[in-house]
């Protein structure tokens, strides 16, 4: 086999990444065939690995396992470039940026139910925003933010409570199987 | 039960109880426009009668095709019957939410219904 002429070093670190967003568009995957009541709610599994990521490898691992999750899982489910990607971006944008500076919160009173429940009111705010501003040009959008916001801190809990069952778990059990040879520095 | 909620810190308490306060708030203040507590009739453009919505009455308006019969009841109001030959607001049914409006054009009569706040159909500067 001819050798490609661009050399691709895959790092432990990209395949981590890898391996993790796959976690999560299968995450999204189980969310979409939830069936909800109202179109916007869904229970928002992935998350959960947004945040487990967030804790364990840092900010900058979270924001490339999100970026990815909502790529793959918007072209995999069909939505890619749709309304609902848009929507999709801005909540998990936001959502992100609101992690960033709630991590910093102190740890000791502070833990991964506190990050999931304020990710997931930053997800819906910068949805109901982008619907808003694009989407539904009416104030009558709004009508519908104490539902939202409801669902939000009911699911953001339940995520977090998830995320903080597998935090305290031992690190081991979600090492990917990869091949070792190929990841020593 | 117990397990879960060891995995819950102090501050997680403050964000649950903090959020669930914001979203009790929230309730009236997106809802408030679902209010309705006036029922206004208007003839010829002239306010006929305002009602309060807390009552059950009925109103005969008279216009130039006739009389256009009006029900007011709690939380919600409709044209019972209009002379007018399309018979829209008739068929608009019941009315219920801050401005809703139900136009008898033909016969010059109109209700609508009002709430705490005034909603507006649009506005240009």
């Amino acid at each position: 086999m001819t050798r490609s002429v661009t050399e691709l070093t895959v790092t432990a670190e990209d395949r981590r990444v890898a391996w993790l967003a796959t976690a999560a568009v299968g995450l999204s995957l189980v969310d979409a065939a939830i069936p909800t009541p109202l179109p916007g709610i869904k229970p928002g599994l992935a998350n959960i690995v947004t945040l487990v990521v967030l804790v364990r490898y840092g900010w900058g691992t979270a924001v490339w396992v999100s970026g990815l999750r909502v790529l793959a899982g918007s072209l995999l489910l069909g939505y890619f470039l749709a309304p609902g990607f848009f929507l999709s971006l801005t909540g998990t944008t936001l959502s992100l940026l609101t992690l960033g500076l709630a991590r910093h919160l102190p740890q000791r009173w502070f833990g991964p139910v506190s990050l999931s429940i304020l990710a997931a009111f930053a997800h819906i705010g910068g949805q109901l925003l982008l619907a808003r501003v694009w989407l539904i040009p009416h104030d009558g959008v709004f009508l519908l933010t104490p539902v939202f916001a409801g669902a939000a801190l009911v699911f953001g809990t339940i995520n977090g409570l998830i995320a903080a069952k597998l935090l305290a778990e031992p690190v081991s059990s979600e090492t990917p199987p990869c091949p070792r040879s190929s990841a020593s520095p | 039960m117990s397990p879960w909620l060891a995995l819950i810190r102090p501050g997680d308490w403050l964000v649950i109880f903090g959020s669930a306060l914001l979203v009790g708030i929230s309730v009236p203040v997106f809802w408030q426009g679902g209010l309705a507590d006036r029922a206004i009739i208007r003839q010829e453009g002239k306010v006929f009668a305002e009602v309060d919505l807390r009552s059950k009455r009925q109103f005969e308006v008279a216009g130039p095709l006739g009389t256009t019969l009006i029900a007011v009841e709690p939380g919600r109001a409709r044209v019972v019957s209009d002379p007018g030959p399309r018979q829209y607001c008739v068929r608009q049914g019941w009315l219920m939410r801050p401005g809703e409006i139900a136009i008898c054009a033909p016969n010059r009569v109109s209700l609508q219904i009002a709430g705490r706040t005034k909603v507006y159909d649009s506005i240009s500067y």
